[in-house]
């Protein structure tokens, strides 16, 4: 320690026009500054050299795959029809943007998910404040819950697909079946396992079931709820392009379903690009729409 | 002893039901408490301190005898009786301001009026700085101070304290009682304490009952003396009477709990 302090005041005197006496007592003081400082500079540097080598590293990583899947595409390494190679899936997302052809797949595949998400997670937090509010409910549904849950509930598309006709709705109601269910579980988790002292709070101070509910139990459960809103996003794209699968005549995973028909991998491709791209749009929406709810009352 | 006691319970016993069966908390307890008085409840773990609290408070109804307000039996919980808890349990998601108000927000008496009281309150307790900000923000201290001021924005005649200093570090707790004492004794509230700490039910208190176990029941009935009594905590800590009331509670609670070792916490 005292190495340092006097390696740095060496540093340190030049600056002051002091006299030699007045120097030396302040000399140290200004040390310390100049330590910490110095420390802090390094921590600094340390980590910002960090953060670039792994933003290179990942750049590097982009360019080294696009290169060789490029490469191999070209010279037949591999089969062009069947993986075809980035010039040519840029170029077809680029000519179908400009002549305006992938936008209303675009647009049905965005509308459809976010309906699907938004109102799964409203629907789940619904049923999950009814199982809340009537005890009675959630213990009689609890086992049917659980089996629901464990169920791979896409396979229910065809009975949509009947009951609602093919289309906009049926998609939805796929996705829904997909997202309804973990969420309630999910959020009724959160519902009860509130801490008893923020209930007794309330209760102390006369609250209804209602105010209960309100004041305490649903702004806890908050941060839970916009979390599985971010699952949901998740979950509702594969909701979305398995029920395009099935039945659709528009959107992106049609246009999957489609290129595989008529064996055009380059359209499977980019349409799977394009999906990966608007995915992770909307899910920095919801981070940031997170961010700005849970503003200011958490600690992070 | 006035009139119309500000809390009385009478041949209470209380039995707690559950699937494993049930048990006998407390028993035949009968305790008056007069307007402006402050009593502490001490007794070993498991002596239904929690349980009187909170038939007091209303929480539940007892299985047998009466608890009565003002010479009104209790029904439910109400404004008119104040509650802080071990922890201060503050709403994370609300502002300092918002979380003190929340009981007048419960009762619908949320106005400008009733705002600036909980501001008044907020500043009265050394908080007026703090009002906008959220409770991680502040000190363990300071975010039970806000706990009483949540507590006293209601106006209740009766406070409940259950161990409300426990949790913190030693000269806070120190402080807090002063704050609490002062404070109640300003406004003539009644209060009951519950703690584990027998120097602080000595300092705080007018009177102490030492609770037994197994079902809970009134052991003793010990009066502080005046001098004690009418000095603030800190001070009559120091005073010489102090030790030997420390004595006598402490070979009291020996002889309750004969297992020994958490009577003091």
């Amino acid at each position: 320690m005292r190495a340092i302090n006097n390696g740095d005041s060496n540093k340190e005197i030049p600056n002051h026009e002091e006299a030699d006496h007045r120097l030396r007592l302040s000399g140290i003081k200004d040390d310390r500054a100049a330590l910490m400082d110095s420390l802090y500079m390094t921590h600094k540097r340390k980590s910002r050299s960090l953060s670039w080598a792994v933003g290179t590293t990942q750049l590097a990583l982009l360019v080294l795959f696009l290169g060789l899947w490029e490469a191999a595409g070209r010279n037949k390494w591999i089969d062009p029809l069947l993986f075809s190679y980035p010039s040519k899936l840029l170029e077809q997302i680029v000519r179908t943007a400009a002549n305006g052809s992938i936008w209303p797949h675009v647009g049905a595949t965005v509308s459809e998910t976010v309906v699907g998400f938004a109102l799964g997670t409203i629907l789940g937090t619904v049923i999950a404040a009814l199982l809340w509010w009537f005890p009675f409910l959630s213990r009689v549904l609890d086992p049917y819950l659980v089996v629901l849950n464990s169920m791979p509930k896409v396979a229910l598309g065809p009975i949509f697909i009947v009951g609602l006709g093919p289309g906009f709705m049926s998609i939805v109601a796929i996705t829904l079946s997909v997202t309804v269910i973990i969420t309630t579980i999910n959020i009724y988790n959160r519902f009860r396992e509130i801490d008893s002292g923020f209930i007794k709070v309330v209760r102390l101070f006369g609250a209804t079931r209602l105010q209960l509910f309100r004041l305490v139990i649903l702004p806890g459960s908050f941060p839970v709820i916009i979390a599985t809103l971010k699952v949901n996003v998740g979950l509702a794209w594969v909701g979305v392009i398995v029920g395009e699968f099935l039945v659709a005549r528009v959107g992106l995973g049609y246009q999957i379903i489609y290129g595989f028909q008529v064996f055009n991998f380059t359209l499977v491709l980019s349409s799977l690009v394009v999906i990966g791209m608007v995915a992770t749009i909307m899910y920095q929406l919801v981070a940031a729409l997170e961010k700005r709810l849970t503003e200011g009352w958490r600690e992070r | 002893m006035k009139d119309t006691p500000a809390l009385a319970l009478q041949r209470l016993s209380h039995v707690y039901v559950n699937d494993k069966g049930a048990s006998l908390a407390v028993e035949d307890i009968d305790l008056s408490v007069a307007q402006g008085e402050f009593v502490s409840l001490v007794g070993p773990s498991g002596c239904g301190k929690t349980t009187l609290l909170s038939l007091l408070a209303g929480l539940f109804p007892p299985t047998k005898g009466k608890v009565l307000l003002g010479g009104e039996a209790v029904s439910g919980p109400t404004p008119k009786v104040g509650y802080m808890l071990q922890q201060d349990f503050l709403f994370p998601w609300r502002t300092i301001r918002d979380n003190a108000a929340i009981g007048l927000e419960i009762n619908r008496l949320k106005n400008r009026k009733t705002m600036e009281a909980v501001d008044w309150w907020l500043a009265e307790l050394g908080l007026g700085e703090s009002g906008h900000r959220y409770p991680h923000e502040l000190s363990g201290g300071m975010r039970q101070r806000v706990a009483l001021a949540r507590t006293l924005v209601t106006e209740p005649n009766v406070l409940l304290l259950d161990e409300p200093f426990s949790a913190l570090d030693l000269h806070i707790k120190l402080q807090l009682e002063d704050l609490v004492v002062q404070t109640l004794r300003k406004l003539g509230k009644t209060a009951v304490l519950v703690t584990h700490d027998l120097a602080e039910a000595a300092a705080m208190s007018d009177r102490v009952i030492v609770l037994g176990r197994n079902p809970g029941h009134i052991r003793k009935e010990i009066v502080v003396p005046a001098e004690i009594r009418d000095a603030d905590p800190m001070t009559a800590r120091k005073l010489t009477g102090f030790q030997l009331l420390f004595e006598e509670l402490w070979s009291e609670l020996d002889t309750v709990d004969a297992g020994g070792g958490e009577s003091d916490k």
